[in-house]
């Protein structure tokens, strides 16, 4: 553990320290959703027809579907009316050419979360692209990327100057009639970052998202497409904010990864979205649909999230290992505190022969809350020799917060190997007492404890977001010891 | 040091300490002893902060300041020390960690800077070579996967980094072979000095013949009903935790 217990501790007693509200003149949408404001959003993006084709097709599709109700979340019908579908600081038309002509408001927010946009002051080896609300403000490096032949660019900009690549792979890996809120982004999104890797390239610098949402009454839909071509190798980060605000906000992503031959993408998220007060009022209803298509022989997809905030979560970051020797991971920490609920974890389809995944779920719930492993391993008929590892544990602080976990396992060809191991432990009275007695204050005491428990995890982690999470457990276990 | 008078606690209701008295100078060691079910545990529980027990009367003043009335994290910062009966596991913690963590605490409660990393290893590095533990054990997760013998000698391995003033030794030989029990005892002797005291619980006699006690006091049914010096140890061995029950039904 590289951060000490005294940094630790001084976060821990913080509240969310990514609450406060930028002041802007904005562009925004009256609330309200119907085939005109698909209209209006694809005109305003500037985008292609085939584009605007895509969401109204996915529009009338979302408009037979029902919001899903098997997950274990509890929550008040959604208005998707009540809702604007897009915002976006004011600008000139052609957008901003270099950081002078963004908001120096926009910079200031970022800068404040520690994400400062102009290159001298970035650590050196990441690029950024900057999610403001509905759209990308800035993004970092492209220069430098773009000598090494790497595409990274919002995914608006993709749309018009990639169009090629968007109308392969956009919806290849999570269609538009795939579930109701990858039905309703395919429609509505605004934003989001687009990776393509070319063949052989090993991406010079880790790349990274950081998505904020600041105005009020808005949802952001976020749309991800990575696409590692044969044998090229990308690592990718995002991380996400949001002020402190009474009323619920929708984020409903859809995250789109391509594997092909001998490919590798590793994919880490350090959701920090606002979790709501302590009496569970307000935050973000997290309902994102991630997965990575291993198309490619000896591809491989990780994923690494460390879930901290969100009123609600709802996702599972999947492989469908369709490769032949394709490899998929999924290394999760999922923390609620309060009212937070969670029900998260992982999709793992072995199609291709000897096909290898691992899963290392972390949930810990404390307070009031609800948390929920929920995971699929599929193993085809086809997919011989395949086999997969599941490890899940969950760690319960205090009496009064759940841990459930609902493990689906479906083998249909009998050479394949599964293994499931789960515990559920709590943080005891003897581990605290001890801890304290060593001198410790009990805060301090659980803080160390949770940590450890997620150490499998965090060591996934690129090292600057290790420490940043480790942080984050800390400030989001606040209060959580009487 | 340690001034405990007419101590009663109750568990559940149930008086578990019946009117405890001792006096302990700075430098003495005492060995408390007594029949399983005496309170010798709940004695080293009480002075260490531990929850679920109640103090119905009498005081225990270390240092000159009320010591129930501090946190058990407190107590510690203030130089209590307790050596666990059965010492907890914490996965996923490193022992170097949590070392520096209590170190650290303990410093800044002192108005102390935080201890510079190398110091800090070579001070660790010094006590790990002195209980004869392997380095490796720094960096495998407290507790987890030790032997018996091994998680007594990590208590005190925290005990040599620490530097308490008052050790309390809750059953540390239980579960000891003969050598772990030597190499524990050597540990323990080493940190003797003028101002550090230490409070031995023990069922045994043979730890005694390692660590020598100024005084023992015999624990049962929740009094001290005898005390005396290193020589009533082996009377006790001889007749048996009855002779003294025995004499104080007596009396």
């Amino acid at each position: 553990m590289s951060a000490s217990a005294q940094e630790i501790n001084n976060l821990i007693n913080q509240e969310y320290k990514q609450g406060f509200v930028t002041e802007l003149e904005t562009d925004t949408f009256p609330i309200g959703l119907d085939e005109d404001v698909i209209h209006k959003l694809s005109k305003v993006k500037n985008e292609p027809e085939f584009m605007l084709e895509y969401r109204l097709k996915a529009f009338r599709h979302w408009q037979t579907m029902k919001s899903p109700e098997w997950a274990f979340v509890k929550f008040d019908p959604i208005d998707y009316q009540a809702i604007s579908y897009y915002s976006a600081p004011k600008r000139k038309e052609d957008g901003p050419k270099s950081l002078d002509e963004i908001d120096p408001q926009v910079l200031e927010a970022y800068k404040k979360l520690g994400i400062p946009l102009d290159e001298q002051e970035r650590l050196a080896g990441i690029a950024v692209d900057a999610v403001f609300d509905s759209v990308s403000v800035a993004t970092t490096f492209k220069g430098k990327l773009k000598d090494a032949g790497v595409i990274f660019c919002p995914i608006s900009e993709a749309l018009r100057e990639h169009p090629e690549l968007i109308k392969e792979y956009l919806g290849s890996v999570v269609p538009h009639t795939d579930n109701y809120f990858a039905a309703l982004n395919a429609a509505v999104f605004t934003d989001g970052s687009f990776v393509y890797i070319p063949k052989g390239v090993r991406c010079p610098m880790e790349l990274s998202t950081y998505f904020r949402i600041n105005a009020a009454n808005t949802g952001q839909f976020e749309r991800t497409l990575i696409i590692a071509d044969e044998g090229s190798h990308v690592s990718y980060l995002e991380g996400c904010t949001a002020p402190m605000r009474d009323e619920n906000q929708l984020h409903a992503a859809v995250v789109e990864l391509v594997a092909m031959k001998d490919a590798t993408i590793k994919y880490s998220t350090v959701q920090n979205w606002y979790p709501g007060d302590k009496n569970g009022l307000g935050g973000i209803y997290n309902f994102v649909t991630k997965r990575a298509d291993c198309r490619g022989d000896n591809s491989k997809v990780s994923w690494t999230q460390v879930e901290t905030g969100s009123a609600i979560t709802w996702k599972y970051p999947s492989c469908v290992l369709t490769g032949d020797n394709a490899v998929g991971e999924f290394y999760s920490v999922a923390l609620t505190n309060n009212y937070q609920q969670a029900d998260t974890g992982t999709k793992m389809i072995h199609i291709g022969k000897n096909t290898r995944s691992t899963i290392v779920s972390k949930g810990i719930s404390a307070g009031k809350a609800q948390n929920t492993y929920r995971g699929l391993v599929k193993v085809l008929k086809s997919a011989e020799n395949a086999r997969n590892y599941t490890q899940c544990d969950s760690l319960l602080v205090g009496d009064q917060c759940g841990a459930h976990t609902f493990p689906y396992i479906e083998v249909k060809q009998p050479s394949a190997q599964v293994e499931h191991e789960a515990t559920t432990s709590k943080i005891s009275e003897d581990q605290l007492f001890f801890c304290q007695q060593r001198g410790l204050s009990a805060e301090d005491a659980v803080s160390m404890i949770v940590n450890g428990f997620c150490k499998e995890v965090f060591k996934e982690l690129p090292m600057e977001f290790a420490v940043e999470a480790q942080a984050l457990l800390g400030l989001s276990l606040e209060g959580s010891v009487g | 040091m340690l001034s405990i008078k007419n101590l009663t606690v109750n568990v559940n209701d149930k008086q578990i300490l019946k009117g405890i008295n001792l006096e302990i100078k700075p430098g003495e060691i005492h060995a408390i002893m007594g029949p399983n079910g005496s309170g010798k545990s709940t004695l080293s529980h009480i002075l260490s902060g531990k929850a679920g027990y109640t103090v119905t009367g009498g005081s225990v003043t270390y240092q000159g300041k009320d010591l129930l009335e501090m946190a058990p994290e407190i107590r510690a910062r203030e130089g209590v020390f307790l050596a666990f009966q059965y010492p907890v596991e914490i996965p996923g913690v490193s022992n170097i960690y949590l070392l520096k963590a209590a170190l650290n605490s303990i410093r800044k409660h002192h108005s102390q800077p935080e201890v510079d990393a190398m110091d800090f290893l070579t001070l660790v590095k010094d006590k790990v070579r002195l209980l004869e533990m392997d380095e490796k054990f720094l960096y495998r997760a407290v507790n987890e996967g030790f032997s018996g013998g091994e998680k007594k000698r990590n208590e005190i391995l925290q005990m040599a980094i620490l530097e308490p003033k008052l050790c309390i030794l809750d059953e540390t030989d239980s579960g000891l072979d003969i050598d772990a029990l030597k190499i524990v005892s050597e540990g323990v002797n080493s940190l003797r000095a003028a101002d550090r005291s230490f409070v031995m619980v023990t069922h045994y006699q043979r730890l005694l013949d390692y660590i020598k006690p100024d005084f023992v006091h015999v624990l049962a049914h929740g009094q001290i009903v005898k005390s005396g010096g290193a020589e009533l140890a082996l009377e006790l061995e001889e007749k048996g935790y009855s002779w003294v029950e025995d004499s104080k039904a007596a009396i």
